[in-house]
């Protein structure tokens, strides 16, 4: 590699430099001791706790909590996102602009706000329960509170893709008759789906992680509303490092392949999208 | 990626011809169903905050927000931003400028390397610096020896903070200055400019509401971190309790007006942040008007 | 005029923070690392302690205070969390601790009573007028009852709980392992939440009005019953429980590097005396001094209590039988 490819503009080895020992020394060194501690585990040891039974269960609230809440996310975050830009209301400025708020609330307000909400006798877990829905302590709380915090992305990402959908393609549909659902389902909603693909793959990582809204909001039980996050947590306390340290490892790999799977995914939505 | 606040660019075309829109009864629907959406995820826990902020009168919301503790959370919160902030900003500035100005093999690795932080746990994340720095950690004999505190104190807090952090401003730059190219630096340069001047006097305008946005997103999200924190931080009451730990420990407290109070200062924090989002998108907006 | 004032009240605050002390003007600060009730007690026993220590040394004492599940507590001081005592809700967390190197290992017979100024036990709260009508640990099993309880795993209180039940079913049933597990199996499938630390079950209980029954430390359940919602609860003293014994210990090593040790022997030392057991007393927990123990003998219910080394043998072999990681309460859940 040749400076003439790099450009004429200086600075190459001062922003670099920068960023790779930024990078190494906050997030990769970090990382890599997550490794070194679990080379000093031995793989029999590894293996029994990373698919011990409860283990297992918070890899699937997790992951089934997150899918979920992205999910909801996707179908709200498209409805809402058509909304705000297809129809006037009043007080649609307001609400759009507080569309953002789980990305600037502290997740613990949000989760201590969200509990008391949904709780039995809170201002909206009262009617749920005479309906007998239970949310809060419950594996719906947290999907809740997973919802809440992926709010955002789903509409951020396809709000500017609807914007900026040409008019003429869906007049000269409508000018052939076709119907507006037809119309939506036809022609609208593929070149959509993989900004909202994307916003579902983020609204799915925010999830995945997320601790504070939740650790308030789920009951915490052991097989049932544990998730992966507070299981590491509750390792840490019992002093079991190499346990935490192998459930943490587990999961963050599981969630990093998983997020580049959806992100494959989404390219070739996305491809399907364009030439279909 | 894209960007994760949206930015409005334009008013939606108002007026659309009848053929180009629902019937009226399936609008109201749709919008009513979006407005409950809305109500029952984003306004209600908002009001409710504020409502049991201000369920024991005014005199005892100020008692709450003014006592020692709480203000020396505040005070401790504002200092770990003070810190986080600026570096992720250079570090965004940094990556941000490498990445877009220069080819170089393992460019999307870095990029993902970037993005890695975030699809970290934040429980995990505050658990790397006590596998490192703790008193059992690897270094953390080394530490106690030379009486350097990092976990449970000031310097823990903030690393984690960071790291939590760290990709938002450098994913806010990156698409930005991937679209402006090089020209006109190039331009700068050749007409005799420095490259401190050029990076100055030329790319910075060109991004600078990007930046100051980048800023907003991560003092947001530095001030309300709590999961990375929490590991780290040992909960010392007034010497190492963030302002969302202190809220966590009025709740466990049975201080619920307190802690919903202290809850308020986050909350209008957060508010302001939307805010000068909405500023800049108008800001944004109004220039790309004026080309 | 109006304006300027908006203004002031912000800017006001900001010079407050500012101001804020953060670690004030002592000329000697302790850090006391605790579990998660105290915190009432213990603010007020510091205040008493700081102006004690003024009176008899002239010496400015600011004391600095942690809270939360006994397990976190734990864990925050091995990781080096500089705490100059450490006053936890059982010895095994304690033991943790010393296994560190953090804590001599004859650190329980420093100070008297096992070095635990004052004692509890576990009782039961319910809702007023007993609506379930629970008296003992066998209506805790009872299909259709909703106990509230921590989680063993992490939290001190818990552990005691767990083993209150256990010792109950024990001397019920003649030492019969198989009935106990039996009982504390069928408790805990009633066991709607699972919070980390005994203050995050009580407000499930109190605040979120949920279960039937919550198992708590005394001081906990008097504190909810006589200060924070007087006539809502009523407490339930079971037939049989347990003898908690919640020590205190000096951490050697950190007192040794920041020249703490008297001051922090005297803080441990003052809840042995007659105002620190008075404070303990006030703030519901069982003293040992006569002379208040006879003061607030109205208080504190005949409770019949075994303490864990008769029934468990010791704290060691408690915590390996019951809370290792795939001990005894592991298989309870994954029976569930």
């Amino acid at each position: 590699m040749s400076d003439r490819q790099r450009g004429v503009l200086p600075g190459f080895g001062l922003s670099m430099g920068f960023t790779l020992s930024y990078l190494g020394l906050l997030v990769l060194i970090p990382l890599g001791t997550l490794f070194l501690k679990m080379a000093a585990m031995s793989w029999s040891h590894f293996v029994e706790v990373v698919l011990s039974p409860r283990a297992l269960a918070a890899y699937r609230l997790s992951f089934g909590a997150a899918l979920s809440a992205a999910t909801i996310n996707a179908v709200c975050g498209l409805l809402l996102a058509w909304v705000l830009e297809r129809y006037y209301f009043p007080g649609k400025r307001l609400i759009d602009g507080l569309i953002d708020l789980p990305f600037a609330l502290p997740t613990a307000v949000a989760g201590i706000a969200l509990t008391t909400m949904y709780a039995g006798n809170g201002w909206v877990g009262q009617h749920l329960a005479s309906l007998g829905i239970k949310v809060s302590y419950t594996p719906l709380g947290v999907v809740v509170a997973l919802t809440f915090v992926g709010l955002p992305f789903v509409v951020r990402t396809v709000q500017p893709v609807l914007r900026d959908l040409p008019v003429a393609v869906e007049e000269a549909a409508a000018s052939m008759g076709a119907g507006r659902l037809q119309i939506f389902f036809r022609l609208i909603l593929p070149e959509l789906l993989p900004a909202a693909v994307t916003g579902f793959t983020l609204a799915f990582a925010r999830g995945l992680g997320e601790y504070g809204s939740v650790i308030f909001i789920a009951g915490n039980m052991p097989m049932r509303s544990e998730i992966t996050p507070l299981l590491i947590m509750i390792k840490l306390e019992e002093y079991d490092y190499a346990g935490a340290t192998a459930i943490a490892l587990v999961f963050l790999v599981a969630s990093f392949a998983t997020l580049l799977f959806i992100n494959a995914l989404s390219l070739r939505v996305g491809a399907r999208a364009r030439t279909g | 990626m894209p960007r994760i606040f949206g930015r409005q660019r334009e008013k939606p075309s108002s007026g659309r011809a009848r053929s180009l829109t629902e019937p009226a009864p399936v609008r109201w629907l749709l919008t009513a169903a979006a407005i409950g959406f809305i109500l029952l995820f984003l306004l209600v826990p908002l009001l409710l905050i504020f409502a049991k902020a201000a369920e024991d009168g005014f005199g005892a919301y100020i008692a709450a927000v003014s006592e020692p503790y709480a203000l020396a959370a505040i005070r401790l919160t504002l200092i770990t931003a003070i810190i986080t902030v600026p570096l992720n900003l250079l570090f965004g500035l940094a990556a941000a400028w490498a990445i877009t100005k220069f080819e170089f093999r393992g460019k999307n690795i870095l990029v993902t390397l970037i993005d890695l932080p975030f699809s970290v746990s934040p429980v995990v994340s505050g658990m790397l610096f006590v596998l490192l720095f703790g008193a059992q950690g690897f270094c953390g004999p080394w530490l106690q020896e030379h009486g350097i505190k990092i976990i449970f104190a000031l310097p823990g807090i903030v690393m984690a903070t960071a790291f939590v952090t760290s990709p938002l401003v450098a994913r806010e730059l990156i698409p930005l200055m991937r679209g402006q190219g090089t020209e006109e630096e190039e331009m700068a340069l050749t007409l005799g400019a420095s490259g401190l001047q050029t990076f100055l006097r030329v790319s910075l305008p060109k991004i600078k509401w990007g930046v100051f946005y980048g800023v907003v997103l991560c003092s947001a999200r530095s001030v309300g971190e709590f999961g990375a924190v929490s590991v780290v931080s040992g909960h010392i009451r007034g010497l190492t309790t963030t302002v969302p730990l202190h809220v966590e420990m009025l709740y466990n407290e049975y201080q619920f007006v307190a802690a919903f109070a202290v809850a308020s200062l986050l909350t209008v924090l957060a508010l302001v942040a939307l805010v000068l989002k909405s500023l800049i998108e108008w800001k944004t907006s109004e220039r790309g008007a004026q080309r | 005029m109006q304006i300027r004032q908006w203004i002031s009240i912000p800017i006001a605050f900001l010079l407050a923070v500012c101001g804020a002390p953060l670690a004030g003007a002592a000329d000697i600060s302790l850090l006391n690392v605790s579990y998660d009730p105290t915190r009432e007690l213990y603010q007020e026993f510091n205040a008493a302690f700081v102006q004690y220590w003024k009176d008899s040394t002239g010496q400015a004492v600011k004391i600095q205070q942690s809270h939360g599940g006994a397990g976190r507590q734990a864990r925050a001081v091995m990781d080096g969390l500089e705490a100059d005592v450490v006053t936890l809700a059982l010895a095994y967390d304690i033991d943790a601790i010393a296994g560190t190197g953090f804590i001599a290992r004859n650190w329980q017979s420093r100070l008297p009573h096992n070095s635990a100024p004052y004692t509890s036990t576990m009782v039961f709260l319910v809702r007023k007028g007993n609506p379930k009508n629970i008296r003992d640990w066998d209506d805790l099993a009872r299909p259709g009852i909703e106990v509230i309880t921590p989680n063993p795993k992490t939290s001190g209180g818990a552990r005691w709980n767990y083993l209150a039940a256990w010792g109950y079913a024990l001397s019920k049933h003649g030492g019969d392992e198989t009935q106990a597990r039996e009982l504390v199996t069928r408790i805990y499938r009633n066991v709607p939440v699972l919070d980390t630390g005994a203050r995050g079950s009580t407000i499930t209980f109190v605040e979120r009005s949920i279960g039937d029954v919550l198992i708590a430390w005394e001081n906990e359940a008097m504190l909810v019953v006589s200060r924070l919602k007087p006539g809502d609860f009523e407490i339930v003293v079971p037939s049989l429980s347990i003898l908690a014994e919640p020590p205190v210990t000096v951490v050697d090593r950190v007192v040794e590097r920041r020249g703490t040790r008297a001051v922090a022997q005297a803080y441990l030392e003052y809840l042995y005396s007659p105002e620190g057991q008075a404070l303990a007393a006030k703030h519901y927990y069982r003293p040992h001094l006569a002379s208040v123990v006879a003061e607030y003998a109205q208080q504190f219910p005949e409770v019949k209590r075994f303490t864990i080394d008769e029934v468990f043998g010791s704290w060691a072999k408690a915590q390996r039988t019951h809370f290792a990681s795939g001990g005894i309460f592991d298989q309870i859940y994954l029976d569930r």
